[in-house]
């Protein structure tokens, strides 16, 4: 099959030049508008309190953790023996969420951690940063976080150190303006996975977790 | 020149549970989003709206210099670019890919550009399953029928023909409620990701300086599509390029507001390439596939172009009242609502369904939601004119065009137009138009038959406004 | 006296006179002296609307010959307020010299409506009118003039008057010009859904600024023998 790609590259730039009315490629163009970009000065309590209203308002569950230890407590009384697989994050360490019983780390095997998180009943992450406006965990795909353990288990768990919490995301976008520097994969997850298609009845769980637990620490 | 599908409108319209679904669907997400726009929610939602048209402005001004960056980012980070100028050369790689990678399965995440080239239909029969995985679209896959509305793509079904059709297709026991039916779907397709070889995702925007796609959703199926699969592509038309990463500051808020209501869907993923040495998961390889399939004879006229502004949200939709009695189908192409009236007349040319861009009252609803701030209305208008010229160079229209030639003459020449009214007022008197309905050959004329069809018909008055004007000058002693 | 210029409109001279006549009550009781220029005819909006652009632009040309020296030119309806106002631009944009005048003509250019609350700055009228109505909002009023606020405030002050909102006073009636006979069934399902809600409200009159809108409402009305009817807010703010 001879489909050379560069023909059609060059045909559709100058189609699209000649249909701008020009003939020649340009430099930088003039006139972008500038970024409107919008950090509110709020502090951290305030910011903790929109974060748990606004992912409550979503049916996603927040605790906040008075120590590691309490954090650790909330997570095991949580799984109440179910099994979970947890990501790399060094802060889950900090917590010391591995001492509890059926928690397995996912480790750096690709396929390993695919099985597990295929089969157990949670997914334990950290995150990297929390968004306060809209009740957002970012997840950056890395040696740390892998991507598919907030994904496949039914039930997600965040632990998230408070100094990561985030107004919204002009403080993202000013924090990380080009997000793919860091990684093949940013992800903002605001809430539990769902969907209205049926008849608009809104239903949890669809293909995403269905439950969604962010302890701030 | 297809003629309007008066049939199929009026079996629409006769519908009353589908009308009361269209209409209540919408409604619904008329609300969410009249909610999520408030002052109280969201501070200066009208600004943002400004700032996401003179963005789109800028980068559909410079499409040329924004899709150069984005291919030389993408292909820093790993990724490959390909141009398709149509929607046969799109289809042919991703044939071509499965072929040369031994792709068995592929999953497929919602994305109306697909729809538009029929990209399904087209691998099935290479035998390679592909699976849509948004459960609305899965649904429809199973029924062999195409989305009826941009966003909400199964609006038309009930949970009685969502049982009907996985009973049929899956062979399940019937499972008539809701949750159990998307848990039935969940089972089903969570094999189908794990064992794709292949994810195709769509991309709501094209990040320029970062070479990154951006696809959001709620159900985690995008998420899946370009996470579990060896390998990832996405496809997406070449107007969804913006400058910066930076821009979705504005553009994700505008977005899922004027969609559902939401100030972020569940997921937004910002994926650029294939994983990077160190993480753990993530596609071996990654295609960007940029389609142009007539985009770029969109960008030619310049009162229309802003049609490319769009961001395919589908509040034009849901606010359009004609959409809403005629729902998604009645249109002739896989795009609906406003925004499918102003571009399906664009890429497949004024004369095919010359008709769509009458199929308004332009109320302007559309204009008013728009994120992007589209003139809809405007470019309707634009289009009207296009056609009427088109249809003088086929020689079609004659009588309508006669009409408004009889028209013009008239209007520019007062005592005509005073005589021709009289004339009127002479020979159709009171009694609310009754008396025209008894007029058989009368009734032949399109136009009076289509008014008196669902209305009664106001007569002249006896006197018009300019004779008692006169008269009442006289009365008082001259002007 | 303030002198104002009137274009009363085509379907308000051939059709609804009494409309035209209401407003011309309102304007002289505000003290202000009426010029209307007998040449007037029609701004032209169904040849626009159409896509029959040269049509329009002859039309158009008369009406910016007609009102070349109107200060004020007032007009008992939103959609041809916005012709004139808005759309005479579209018509002439490869024509600097017509496109100068259509500029010019536009700040000149008032819905009776607007005239009354931001020049005659009034919304008092001394009006009378004791019955129960509902207010539909015109689409070009509403969305290219923004008329919104304007014709509840005056209606608030008629004695006797109460207002009911209808759940859906912002949807479109339906008319749309050429839209009602090319899409009878369509156009005919949205006055449907208007009305509908109309008669929810209990209302016994339904008032507008456009008396396109109020035709095609009237149709159904008539049509189906129902207990309303349709009137121009000139009517309700001239009655006495």
């Amino acid at each position: 099959m001879a489909a050379p790609p560069a023909s059609a590259r060059s045909e559709i730039l100058s189609r699209i030049r000649s249909s701008l009315g020009r003939t020649n490629a340009t430099g930088e163009p003039a006139g972008l508008p500038p970024a409107r970009i919008r950090i509110p000065d709020v502090p951290l309590e305030t910011r903790i309190g929109k974060f748990t209203a606004a992912l409550q308002k979503l049916s996603g569950k927040v605790y906040r953790a008075s120590s590691r230890e309490d954090a650790r407590a909330y997570v095991e009384n949580l799984l109440h023996g179910r099994s979970a697989v947890t990501s790399n994050a060094p802060f889950l360490a900090e917590c010391g969420v591995h001492s509890i019983a059926g928690v397995r780390p996912g480790g750096a095997d690709r396929e390993a951690l695919r099985e597990m998180c295929a089969s157990l009943d949670a997914g334990i992450t950290s995150a990297d940063y929390a968004l306060a406006d809209t009740g957002s965990l970012v997840m950056i795909s890395s040696h740390e976080e892998a991507r598919l353990v907030s994904l496949l288990p039914p039930l997600h768990i965040a632990l998230v150190p408070l100094e990561r919490m985030l107004t919204g995301l002009d403080e993202l976008y000013t924090l990380i303006p080009v997000p793919s520097d860091r990684s093949s994969s940013m992800v903002l997850i605001t809430g539990p996975s769902r969907t209205a298609d049926i008849e608009q009845i809104l239903i949890r769980g669809v293909h995403g977790p269905g439950e969604i637990h962010v302890v701030l620490v | 020149m297809n003629p309007i599908p008066v049939e199929a409108i009026q079996t629409t319209l006769g519908d009353a549970r589908l009308q009361s679904a269209i209409y209540s669907s919408t409604a619904r997400l008329m609300d969410k989003r009249a909610h999520a726009i408030d002052p109280e929610e969201i501070d200066d939602f009208q600004g943002l709206r400004t700032q996401a048209n003179a963005i789109k402005r800028h980068a559909i001004d410079n499409l040329d210099y924004y899709l150069e960056q984005l291919e030389q980012n993408v292909i820093a980070r790993g990724g490959q670019v390909v141009w398709c100028r149509d929607a046969k050369e799109a289809v042919d790689f991703v044939a071509r890919i499965s072929k040369e990678k031994g792709v068995k399965r592929i999953v497929k995440s919602k994305s109306m550009t697909t729809e538009e080239i029929d990209l399904n239909e087209h691998l099935e029969h290479g035998h390679i399953d592909v699976v849509e995985t948004d459960l609305g679209e899965y649904i429809l896959q199973l029924a062999h029928e195409k989305p009826y509305h941009i966003v909400a793509p199964a609006l038309h079904k009930t949970r009685y023909d969502v049982a009907d059709i996985f009973t049929e297709t899956l062979h399940v026991p019937r499972e008539e409620e809701p949750e159990r039916q998307t848990q039935i779907a969940r089972r089903v397709l969570r094999e189908k990701f794990l064992t794709a070889e292949l994810g195709i995702t769509g991309a709501n925007f094209l990040i320029a300086d970062s070479g990154a796609a951006v696809v959001i959703e709620n159900e985690g199926n995008a998420r899946l599509s370009s996470s579990a699969p060896r390998i990832q592509i996405a496809i997406a038309g070449l107007e969804k390029v913006i400058p910066r990463a930076q821009d979705l500051a504005t553009f994700l808020k505008v977005l899922g507001r004027s969609a559902t209501g939401q100030p972020l869907t569940v997921y937004t993923s910002f994926l650029s390439g294939p994983r990077r040495p160190g993480e753990i998961d993530g596609p071996e390889e990654f295609y960007l596939v940029l389609i142009d399939n007539g985009r770029t004879r969109l960008l030619a006229d310049e009162h229309k172009r802003q049609s490319l502004y769009c961001i395919r949200c589908g509040a034009c939709l849901n606010h359009c009242p004609v959409y809403r009695k005629i729902g998604g189908h009645n249109y002739p192409w896989v795009y609906s609502g406003p925004i499918g009236a102003i571009i399906s007349p664009q890429f497949h040319g004024v004369t095919k369904d010359p008709w769509l861009p009458f199929a308004s009252s332009l109320c302007g609803a559309c204009a008013e939601v728009c994120p992007v701030k589209i003139d809809i209305p405007k470019v309707l208008l634009e289009l009207r004119s296009d056609i009427s010229l088109a249809k003088r160079r086929e020689g079609a229209g004659k009588w309508e065009r006669l009409a408004f030639r009889v028209f013009s003459y008239v209007m520019r020449r007062p005592k005509l137009y005073e005589m021709g009214a009289s004339m009127a007022s002479a020979v159709f008197p009171g009694s609310q138009g009754k008396w025209l309905r008894s007029l058989p050959r009368l009734m032949q004329a399109p136009p009076i038959r289509g008014w008196l069809s669902k209305r009664d018909l106001p007569p002249p008055a006896e006197r018009s406004f300019r004779a008692l004007w006169r008269e009442r000058q006289r009365a008082k002693g001259g002007n | 006296m303030q002198r104002v210029s009137v274009f009363v409109t085509c379907i308000v001279d051939q059709l609804f006179p009494k409309a035209g006549l209401a407003m011309a009550d309102v304007l002289e009781r505000l003290g202000y002296q009426i010029d209307f220029p007998e040449a007037q005819t029609c701004c032209g909006q169904p040849a626009f609307n159409s896509g029959f652009w040269d049509e329009a632009r002859g039309v158009a040309r008369h009406f910016l010959d007609v009102f070349e020296g109107s200060e004020y030119i007032i007009v008992p309806s939103g959609s041809c307020t916005s012709m004139c106002g808005h759309h005479f631009a579209d018509l002439f944009q490869d024509d600097p010299a017509q496109l100068a005048r259509a500029h010019a003509l536009e700040p000149r250019v008032y819905e009776f409506s607007r005239f009354l609350t931001e020049v005659a700055q009034a919304t008092d009228l001394g009006a009378h009118f004791p019955h129960t109505v509902t207010y539909h909002d015109s689409c070009h009023a509403l969305r290219e003039l923004k008329v919104k606020a304007g014709p509840r405030q005056l209606l608030s002050h008629v004695r006797g008057l109460t207002l009911k909102e209808m759940d859906v006073a912002e949807e479109c009636c339906g008319f749309g010009g050429t839209f009602s006979v090319k899409f009878p069934d369509v156009s005919g399902g949205m006055a449907q859904t208007k009305i509908d809600s109309i008669l929810r409200t209990g209302a016994s009159h339904v008032v507008s600024i456009d008396s396109s809108c109020l035709m095609q409402l009237q149709g159904v009305i008539s049509r189906q023998g129902l207990p309303l009817q349709t009137i121009h807010l000139a009517e309700v703010l001239a009655s006495r």
